[in-house]
């Protein structure tokens, strides 16, 4: 289980969400991952993927321009 | 039992993609659903850059689809391979800047080949025939379906009772006397059926599925191609010619002027690929400058973007200038009056 960080600022949506589906992709479940965007549709476009794909949301915060997400995948 | 036939569904994010899918679900076929993203879509970059827009409540309506019929999406990045479809197609634009039938077929082969890789059966779309001027006609089906490659595993749930059976309805995969036998450009039918359904709030079917086929969009795309010289584009100039305005007082250089709070932002994040003009000693806009300007266009550029400025009534207004790859300036200029900004500089 390791932690791993995504940076999606500066690109508009659906680019964070492709960004982070692709990567889940490589990752293993038990690991998390920390995206970092600044579309706020980030906010609801990377919960709605986890919801569809299973993975699991464990923390949406703001800050300043930035939203980050953090997700634990899930198998 | 034997495990259920998979389709594969192209979710647009409009109804009828979703009417379509919903439509196997209740055959019992396993459904997933591809979303393709062009770089033009129409879902993408508008919502988060002006401020006005922000308040809008933001979804990406592909995956609320995926998320009504419960089926996963897969959001597939196409936005290199996909340049070569807008740059040349072979059987040319629409109204505007859109080459829908290229577009399709090139749309429906990465469909057969992901169907391929991912051991699915066929592929359904939400199309309905008649529906749209160029790449929905009946007479162009059979070109659809030859150059694309996708053969008979291409069904249409929505207006299949119209088309000879495919293979998922011969092969008896899918009931054809449950598919549907809508046409033309009456959308009650779909209405009604989202409300057979329950489907609510789902995006209104206005329009096409990509700013290609706005107007003013393609002038400026146009635009930046004869400026170049060169038909051919990278996602950030196709993200940039939604934002600002966009003033192009001599051939050889363009003013992109942001026009609020939020585009400002937006385009602060291209500085280190522009030129820039910012109003120091007024409120104003930040302005990106594509192009190679002389000392004398940059004065010009800047009493331009002095008229877009709070001090657009001034005498003079200080601005920075940073040119690309050279020292930053200051420099006091009068604001460009508005007779003087001639109309066909607006792209
Ligand atoms: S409107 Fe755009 S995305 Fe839709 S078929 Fe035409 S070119 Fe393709």
């Amino acid at each position: 289980m390791s932690e791993y960080t995504l940076d999606a600022r500066n690109s508009l949506c659906p680019m964070p969400v492709i960004k982070t589906q692709n990567r889940v992709n490589e990752l293993h479940p038990g690991d998390t991952l920390t995206v970092t965007c600044t579309d706020p549709g980030a906010l609801n476009d990377i919960p709605a993927w986890c919801r569809i794909n299973g993975h699991e949301v464990i923390e949406t915060r703001e800050a300043g321009n930035e939203v980050i997400i953090t997700i634990r995948v899930c198998g | 039992m034997s495990s259920p036939r998979k389709a594969v569904a192209l979710i647009s994010g409009g109804l009828d993609s979703l009417l379509a899918a919903r439509l196997m679900l209740e055959q019992g076929i396993h459904v997933e659903g591809i979303n393709f993203y062009t770089g033009f879509c129409v879902e993408g970059h508008t919502h988060a850059i002006r401020k006005k827009d922000r308040k809008k409540p933001k979804r990406n309506n592909a995956l609320w689809s995926a998320e009504q019929l419960g089926i996963k999406l897969h959001i597939l990045d196409i936005i290199d391979e996909y340049k070569d479809v807008v740059i040349n197609p072979k059987h040319g634009y629409g109204a505007n800047m859109n080459p829908c039938l290229d577009c399709k077929i090139f749309m429906l082969n990465k469909a057969k080949q992901w169907m391929e890789e991912h051991g699915f059966d066929f592929i359904i779309t939400g199309e309905v025939i008649g529906q749209r001027p160029m790449s929905q006609r009946k007479d162009l089906l059979p070109v659809v379906v030859r150059e694309s490659g996708v053969g008979d595993r291409l069904l249409r749930p929505l207006c299949a009772k119209n088309l000879a059976p495919t293979l998922p309805e011969r092969e008896g995969w899918v009931d054809r006397e449950k598919l549907l036998n809508f046409s033309g450009r009456n959308r009650k039918p779909q209405m009604a059926l989202a409300k057979q359904f329950g489907f609510e709030d789902y995006a209104s079917p206005a329009g096409g599925c990509c700013f290609l086929t706005d107007e003013n969009y393609s002038r400026k795309l146009v635009d930046l191609w004869q400026a170049r010289n060169k038909k051919e584009y990278e996602l950030d100039d196709i993200m940039l010619l939604k934002v600002g305005r966009h003033i192009r007082p001599q051939p050889h250089y363009k003013l992109i002027v942001s026009r609020e709070d939020g585009e400002n932002r937006f385009l602060h994040g291209y500085r280190n690929q522009f030129s820039t003009i910012e109003i120091k000693s007024h409120g104003g806009p930040l302005t990106l400058v594509d192009g190679t300007l002389s000392d004398k266009d940059f004065k010009q550029a800047a009493s331009i973007a002095a008229r877009f400025s709070q001090g657009r009534d001034a005498d003079n207004v200080n601005v920075l200038i940073t040119p690309l790859d050279g020292e930053a300036y200051s420099l006091d200029i009068k604001p460009m009056p508005t007779a003087e900004i001639k109309q066909e500089w607006h792209v």
